[in-house]
């Protein structure tokens, strides 16, 4: 196996999960969130289930000294939640609240070339782009807060 | 009532696999937001795993509506009402879980796997807002 193929089985796996989870349909998704109404308790397991497997093999994974195609394991700074953590979570709630959708579903579901997906996910990247021009700007983190900057020293969870 | 949550089990076992996968091979953490978003602003020898995350995620969903058409919504033509909703939704998500730097699957998935502090802050306060919207929308607008 190469990166490239493990990347890309990685994703295949993803999508195939999150669609028998049910988490590509928003109207799943909202029910589940609408614990005042009559609460679809269904999608809490599929974060349960997503972190016992993970949680069971992050350890086993990290005997290793490194990765299979990679020099080494993400690592991360013992930092305290912050501001910024928190709104843009909070921001992040409310948009998934509203649509239905979070980033792995709305990607997922964009194959389909379903209507509503073409709408959202544009804006998405359009919010994606926003964030980080704000962060370029105000230069708190710029880089560190990426979590994709290439293991230049820890950065911020995840 | 044990066949309603064996799916979203299974489901989120696959996440769970997929998740632990790219760690063992490609040394990533699996959010989508910070996988995907970072394409944006992309970085020289950082791109290749992306674009075929991605394209391993659009393959996952030309596979589902394939085989099970069912994983999606029936189509339907939305009100302009709706669009603006649907637009407004996404820069939300967009901005918001690239300024909280992850979303359900890099905070929810694997932050909390890792016991991040963190993560389990921005996963309570995702959690929190959505059930608020919801609430908002359905029961008090």
């Amino acid at each position: 196996m190469r990166p490239s193929l493990s990347a890309f089985l990685s994703g295949l796996i993803f999508a195939i999960g999150l669609g028998l989870a049910g988490m590509t349909d928003p109207a799943n998704v909202l029910g589940f969130l609408d614990i005042a109404g009559d609460w679809d308790y269904r999608l809490a397991f599929v974060m349960g289930g997503a972190i016992a497997v993970h949680a069971a093999l992050r350890p086993l994974i990290h005997q290793r000294a490194q990765p299979l195609f990679a020099a080494r394991f993400p690592s991360f700074a013992a930092s305290k939640p912050d501001a910024k953590l928190l709104v843009g979570s909070a921001l992040f709630g409310v948009g998934w609240g509203l649509g239905g959708y979070c980033p792995g579903p709305a990607l997922t579901s964009l194959a389909t070339g379903a209507f509503p997906l073409l709408i959202f996910v544009p804006a998405m990247f359009a919010g994606f782009y926003l964030a980080q021009v704000l962060q370029a700007r105000s230069g708190v983190g710029a880089d560190a807060s990426r979590p994709g900057a290439p293991h230049v020293g820890a950065t911020p969870a995840p | 009532m044990t066949s309603s949550i064996l799916l979203p089990l299974l489901g989120g076992a696959l996440i769970g696999l997929s998740a632990s996968l790219l760690l063992l091979a490609n040394g990533r953490v699996a959010g989508i937001s910070g996988v995907v978003g970072s394409l944006l602003a992309p970085v020289r020898g950082d791109v290749a795993w992306r674009v075929l995350f991605f394209a391993g995620l659009l393959a996952g969903g030309l596979l589902l509506a394939w085989l099970r058409p069912g994983s999606f919504p029936a189509p339907s033509t939305p009100s302009a009402g709706g669009l603006w909703l649907l637009a407004g939704a996404g820069l939300l998500v967009g901005f918001g879980s690239r300024l909280g730097n992850g979303c359900t699957s890099g905070h929810g998935v694997c932050g909390i796997s890792r016991g991040s502090v963190r993560s389990i802050s921005a996963t309570l306060t995702f959690m929190a807002t959505g059930v608020l919207t919801v609430f908002l929308v359905r029961h008090v607008l």
